[in-house]
């Protein structure tokens, strides 16, 4: 095949996909990117919107308060995933069936309803404050909900999954290593930890990244479980257009977040890059 | 002889239904290189997986230096194993490949780098110590593997087709140095193979298995030249099969009438024949010829001194000496 008939053949392959995203993608962002510095209509013009989100100390911390969140969802979820994705390597495969229909199960319901569902669990008069005073372990009930601990909570349920579906992804590693290192004296413990995690490292990359990047733009659970005490990124956007009506702040705060995003993204590749030197 | 290194008693293993190894029982002594040798599912690596503790045998004993180890994991077992695709750890380099059984004995760090280098010398790798397995070909992932899998002086070593994955002229160049290794070393070694050539060039004495049965075990000579079984004879080399009855021995040569009406005894040992197939080996032609009665069997002649090829349909004559001759129930 020519050079210019592979690049026809490629073309006509991404072509469809490669139109619909500059339609509905590329278009609004470059637009939003614009509204940003003209500042919308009533705003000022120039790097205005910036200056304002990096002079006030309220975005600042809403900034911090974002990565801060997704930083601790990413630890929590790759902490519970990686027994769950480790068990589906050890299993047969109709026990990986019935543990790959639990892991997506969420996924086919609509964040709205979790994330109602975990208020009902961690209200001050919920289902898990109810049950440990009722167990007497607790006097008082814990507060679980409208601050850091109940977001953090409810979006590591929610992301789950894109943290055990990358590991269990990155499974294939030759089960004839664990046995070679096991009749040359390792215990299971250091055939762990000198096999099977630094082996694993590519699918622990790919799982933290995807939870990292969907946590940075959350909206729903934090806006519903964190309320007006855990402002995140996406609420300071929401609130800008909704209330204020001031695209150009917006605009800016969107424009921070996908700049967050691709450092993230950009810095996660080489991270994977230098795994697959010896992958 | 002293007591042996590797007892097996007795040693079955059955999957479900499926027997695997049958009452399988084997001496292996101190510096020998013992090999079991059959076709693909023989028996013969899970023969091996069960010395080196990945399976539990279903009955049996299995004892090293006298102890039984069948309770033992793998990892207290003092074995060192040569895996079929050498098992390398694609994310250490060959140093850290070779100082992992050391390290993992916490071995002080000038103490494993002096063995490594010690061992990697003796497969001639010592200028590879700094790379990764998939910057080396199959000939030096594999002397790596035998690096690691010696570097810690286990008192057995276990080889499973470790040159299977070569081609064969690196095979039969790594037949020569695992030997003199092995020799060197002194290290007791148990092999499995499905080469016969490989088996009666590597060992002191070859284990031959058949569906889980230990059929036959002794020197290359041994049972080159007294076969106990006609399984034995057709793995270990090329024969020709006819059935027939044998007569009472007759001196040192014993008269065969085949079925076919043909007959085999010193003196009457020529048949007229046609040849099917002649196919040139280079120093041989091999023939394939249809006797009589269209027995078939196949006939090696040296082609340097006649330099010329029968082609199929030529009449010729076929003869063996009685002497090799065997006989088999």
């Amino acid at each position: 095949m020519s050079a210019r008939s592979m690049w026809r053949q490629a073309g006509l392959l991404v072509g469809p996909a490669l139109l619909l995203l500059l339609a509905v993608y590329l278009y609004p962002l470059g637009w939003l990117f614009v509204l940003s510095l003209t500042g919308g209509p009533g705003g000022a013009a120039g790097l205005d919107a910036y200056r304002r989100l990096a002079e006030s100390s309220v975005y600042v911390d809403v900034l911090l308060r974002t990565t801060r969140i997704s930083v601790l969802v990413t630890l929590v979820c790759l902490v519970a995933a990686y027994p769950v994705a480790y068990v589906m390597t050890r299993v047969g495969p109709t026990a990986v069936r019935v543990l790959m229909v639990f892991v997506l199960l969420p996924l086919w319901t609509s964040i709205l309803v979790r994330t109602y569902a975990w208020m009902v669990l961690l209200q001050a008069n919920g289902v898990l404050n109810n049950v440990l005073r009722w167990l007497r372990v607790i006097d008082e009930p814990l507060r679980l909900m409208y601050n850091e601990t109940g977001v953090v909570i409810g979006m590591t349920q929610v992301l789950l999954p894109f943290a055990i579906l990358p590991l269990y992804a990155s499974r294939n590693i030759d089960p004839r290593l664990p046995r070679a290192a096991q009749i040359m004296g390792a215990g299971p413990w250091r055939r762990f930890y000198s096999l099977t995690l630094p082996l694993s490292l590519p699918g622990v990359a790919t799982a933290a990244l995807l939870v990292f990047v969907q946590g940075l733009g959350f909206f729903i659970t934090p806006a519903l479980l964190g309320g007006s005490r855990v402002i995140t990124l996406a609420m300071v956007i929401e609130t800008q257009v909704v209330d204020l009506l001031d695209w150009g702040l917006a605009s800016a705060a969107a424009m921070v977040l996908l700049l967050l995003t691709a450092i993230v993204v950009v810095g996660f590749d080489r991270l994977l890059g230098l795994d697959r030197a010896w992958a | 002889m002293s007591e042996p290194l590797v007892t097996l008693r007795a040693v079955s293993k059955q999957y479900g239904r499926a027997i695997a190894v049958n009452n399988l029982s084997l001496d292996v002594f101190e510096g020998e290189f013992v090999t079991l040798l059959g076709p693909s599912g023989s028996g013969k690596t899970t023969t091996l997986m069960l010395i080196a503790g990945f399976e539990a045998p279903t009955s049996g004993e299995i004892r090293i230096r006298g102890a039984s180890v069948v309770r033992h994991p793998p990892e207290k077992r003092d074995i060192g194993m040569v895996f079929q695709s050498y098992a390398l750890f694609p994310h250490m380099s060959v140093f850290g490949n070779v100082a992992y059984p050391l390290r993992t004995r916490r071995l002080p760090s000038t103490e494993v780098a002096e063995r490594v280098a010690q061992v990697l010398d003796a497969v001639r790798m010592s200028r590879f110590a700094e790379r990764y397995p998939r910057q080396l070909s199959g000939g030096q992932q594999q002397r790596v593997a035998v690096a690691r899998a010696l570097v810690y002086r286990p008192s057995l070593l276990l080889m499973d087709e470790p040159l299977g994955a070569l081609d064969k002229k690196l095979r039969e160049e790594m037949q020569g140095e695992l030997k003199s290794l092995q020799r060197t070393l002194g290290v007791t070694t148990l092999y499995v193979t499905h080469d016969q050539q490989e088996a009666l060039t590597l060992s002191d004495r070859v284990a031959i298995m058949n569906a889980g049965d230990l059929v036959q075990i002794g020197s290359p000579l041994e049972l080159y030249d007294h076969p106990a079984t006609d399984f034995v004879a057709g793995f270990l080399g090329e024969v020709n099969t006819l059935d027939g009855v044998a007569d009472e021995p007759a001196g040192a040569v014993t008269r065969i009438a085949v079925t076919d009406g043909l007959e085999a005894a010193a003196g009457a040992n020529c048949w007229p024949g046609r040849v099917r197939e002649a196919v040139f080996r280079g120093e041989l032609v091999r023939y394939t010829v249809e006797l009589r009665a269209g027995t078939i069997v196949s006939v090696s002649r040296p082609y340097r001194g006649q330099e010329t090829i029968f082609a199929p349909g030529h009449a010729v004559w076929v003869t063996s000496r009685p002497q090799d001759w065997r006989v088999f129930g």
